[in-house]
């Protein structure tokens, strides 16, 4: 129910995450444009040039250098953010960890693009892959709409958690695609993010503190073991930072999966980001010929919610797991090695079918989604296939 | 009197540097540059290091030899680190949660590896933005923190281990690159060279640059005991021979005009400085090699007493 008229606008995937950081009007933003998100940062800097925002912008020389500003700046304090896609995400993958490990609460937007080489501008999650175990928080929005109210809740997350977060879109099928965004105003943002409150900063000269020392073998190993428990601990924090905006405002976003149809549901597709917009009309339809699936939706990737998926997957006989990544392991993408593990303890579980699709921006159709619901079908007949199977692809 | 002087004596008694214990080695020079820096300073300042020699000597957790507050982040990244906090504090004072009179001196340290290799783009990056910040690199010529391997700043002959001298190659093929030359092509407001043996002119040019608004930049030799192979005692008198032989001249360049800070009486000849190194060692009876690093010292002198007084942006 919505608490009041929202205003909406029509903003590109990209537009929205920009009109966030707006409302947002973090301390700093330090970024370095790349397609397909270098909309963000010139949308951003318009904004600064007209006195929009107060924010110093740093243009800087690289992605290295962006989230090296980025850590610098949160680590006197400021509230910090930044885009990148691809290849800029793969440059700021050293300062990655070493954000997370100082527990700074920086958030990212990120349009997911395909790695090189080949060199390719469009859509799929090796970049976000590569960086899931860097210690962030990683949100995937299925729609601009999302995306924007995502931006705000990360902030408030990360700076609640202490742990950086990347609010993540499909590159041109999400930060191109335009869609009505409801808003919310200046204020209510304002007064829902409130104030950053840093765990410590290094402009701090009266209580001068060492940051980032060496670590050795005898106690490096405690602050991961630490750095773990507060990953852990962020798990609560989405929970309650994504209630309370929902209750404010009156939406009703997911914290960690959405479940559409899931119900009387017989078997089930997990997917994330736009992908999951696809296979939502798809279901529909199927379901009109008795097919019985239903689809889980993963929001929030990291932490990994592998309690709820456990919990949610294993009435099932099979489930489809869509992967845009590969992880050149042989071993398939990986969402779905991450969802067998997580199914692992169960006596009874379903049948894990991984199915990569999408890759380099191939368009998943609703063909694709059709064909995807019907492998998941037979194999609940008791069909076998191969472990991974690749979708929309000349073989 | 001259507005940045300082007496020594008030010096000695600031005293703020690295505290005992840190691991340095006996006989770097690199905790004396610190100390000289630290104590040059009338604010307070908060300190960006690059990975390094004096970074893993410093702060070996759960202790740090830092009375100041201090930031490590990784090898390539300084000057992008404190460009980040140096924002940071401004941002917080246009939007008055900190006082718009309260003065910190920025100041980033890197090794020669971190400044004219692998962190030359971060640095060059932040100094064309004009972040108002101190970068001292201090300079022992190689990557001494994984064990003495070339840099760009390794000079000509200089057996490293990974230029080493063999019986066909004798040390490093290529001359080092002049960095505070291409920093000063960025049109830096202040650009100088020092050494710890000339602490006098050293700490005059950490204080002129602490009074100029923008980026600045000193290089400071830091001869290396291990690195260069000399005894623990004689990083001083190395650092001096490198002034006194002219491989290493003290200059700065202010808003763009060239000053000769000091001019040896008697230019030694460069063979003294190289003699007294064993890296240099296999240098000694090659006597060509020697000719081609004394013509080479003495074209950029040259080329530095002519330039000395004239701006040049
Ligand atoms: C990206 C990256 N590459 C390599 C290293 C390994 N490394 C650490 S310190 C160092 C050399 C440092 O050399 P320099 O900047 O000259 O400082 P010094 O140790 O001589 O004081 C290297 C190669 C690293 N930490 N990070």
């Amino acid at each position: 129910m919505k608490l009041k008229n929202l205003k909406k606008l029509a903003l590109t995937g990209n537009e929205a995450a920009a009109y966030a950081m707006k409302q947002i009007n973090p301390d700093v933003v330090a970024a370095y444009p790349i397609t397909p998100s270098t909309e963000i940062v010139q949308i951003f800097s318009k904004y600064v040039a007209d006195g929009e925002v107060d924010t110093e912008f740093v243009p800087v020389e690289s992605e290295h250098s962006a989230m090296s500003v980025c850590i610098g700046a949160s680590a006197a304090g400021a509230r910090v953010m930044t885009a990148t896609a691809s290849q800029g995400l793969a440059l700021m993958h050293e300062m990655l960890y070493i954000a997370s490990s100082l527990r700074l609460p920086i958030v990212m937007v990120v349009g997911n693009r395909a790695l090189s080489a080949p060199i390719n501008i469009h859509a799929d999650h090796s970049d976000a892959m590569g960086s899931r175990d860097s210690g962030w928080m990683q949100m995937f929005c299925e729609n601009p709409n999302e995306v924007y109210h995502t931006v705000i809740m990360a902030v408030k997350i990360a700076e609640k958690a202490n742990l950086p977060c990347m609010v993540e879109m499909d590159g041109f099928i999400t930060t191109h695609e335009m869609e009505m965004v409801e808003t919310l105003d200046d204020k209510e943002v304002q007064e829902f993010v409130k104030k950053r409150i840093p765990l410590y900063s290094v402009l701090n000269v009266e209580e001068p503190i060492t940051i980032g020392a060496l670590d050795l073998f005898d106690y490096y190993f405690e602050h991961k073991r630490g750095q773990v428990e507060a990953v852990f601990k962020a798990k609560k924090i989405i929970s309650e930072v994504v209630k309370e905006y929902n209750t404010k405002f009156g939406f009703n976003f997911p914290d960690f999966v959405e479940e559409y149809e899931t119900e009387d549901a017989e078997i089930c597709v997990v997917a994330m980001s736009s992908a999951a917009g696809t296979l939502k009309e798809a279901i529909d339809l199927k379901r009109e010929s008795g097919i019985k699936i239903g689809l889980i939706r993963i929001k929030t990737f990291r932490p990994f919610p592998y309690e709820i998926l456990r919990e949610r997957l294993r009435k099932f006989k099979a489930v489809g797991v869509m992967d845009r990544a590969e992880t050149m392991s042989t071993l398939g993408g990986p969402l779905s090695i991450e969802i067998k593990a997580s199914l692992y303890p169960l006596d009874k579980k379903p049948v894990i079918q991984n199915f990569i699709f999408g890759l380099g921006g191939r368009e998943f159709s609703l063909e694709d989604a059709f064909h995807v619901i019907e492998i998941i079908e037979n194999i609940k007949k008791g069909k076998k296939y191969d472990d991974v199977l690749y979708i929309g692809i000349r073989e | 009197m001259k507005k940045n002087f300082i007496s020594l004596k008030e010096l000695s008694e600031r005293n703020i540097g690295l505290a005992p214990g840190h691991r340095a080695c006996a006989g770097c020079p690199f905790p004396s540059i610190v100390r000289m820096v630290l104590s040059a300073s009338d604010n307070p300042v908060v300190v960006a290091n690059a990975t390094g020699c004096l970074e893993v000597t410093s702060t070996i957790f759960p202790y740090s030899a830092w009375p100041v507050p201090w930031i490590h982040s990784a090898f390539e990244n300084v000057a992008a680190t404190i460009a980040g906090i140096e924002t940071a504090f401004r941002v917080f004072k246009k939007r008055g949660i900190i006082p718009e009179n309260k003065k910190i001196n920025f100041i980033a340290f890197g090794g020669d590896g971190a400044t004219y290799d692998i962190g030359l783009q971060a640095l060059s990056g932040a100094i064309e933005r004009g972040h108002n910040f101190l970068y001292i690199l201090y300079d022992n010529q190689a990557y001494m923190n994984t064990g003495i391997q070339r840099s760009s700043a390794t000079p000509f002959g200089a057996n490293t281990t990974t230029s080493p001298a063999g019986k066909v190659i004798p040390g490093k093929l290529q001359d080092r690159k002049d960095i505070t030359e291409i920093i000063a092509a960025h049109g830096t407001p202040y650009v100088a060279q020092a050494s710890p043996s000339h602490f006098y002119d050293f700490i005059s040019k950490i204080r002129k640059a602490f009074e100029i608004k923008g980026p600045k930049f000193i290089a400071v030799l830091s001869p290396c005991v291990p690195g260069w192979g000399y005894r623990e005692n004689e990083s001083i008198e190395i650092a001096k021979l490198a002034v006194e032989t002219c491989f290493w001249p003290l200059y700065e360049i202010e808003h763009g005009v060239y000053k000769l800070t000091y001019k040896p009486a008697k230019k030694l000849p460069v063979r003294i400085w190289l003699e007294k190194q064993e890296r240099f060692k296999h240098l000694i009876n090659r006597e060509e090699l020697i000719t081609e690093i004394q013509k080479k010292v003495d074209e950029k002198w040259e080329r530095l007493l002519n330039l000395d007084g004239k701006k040049i942006f």
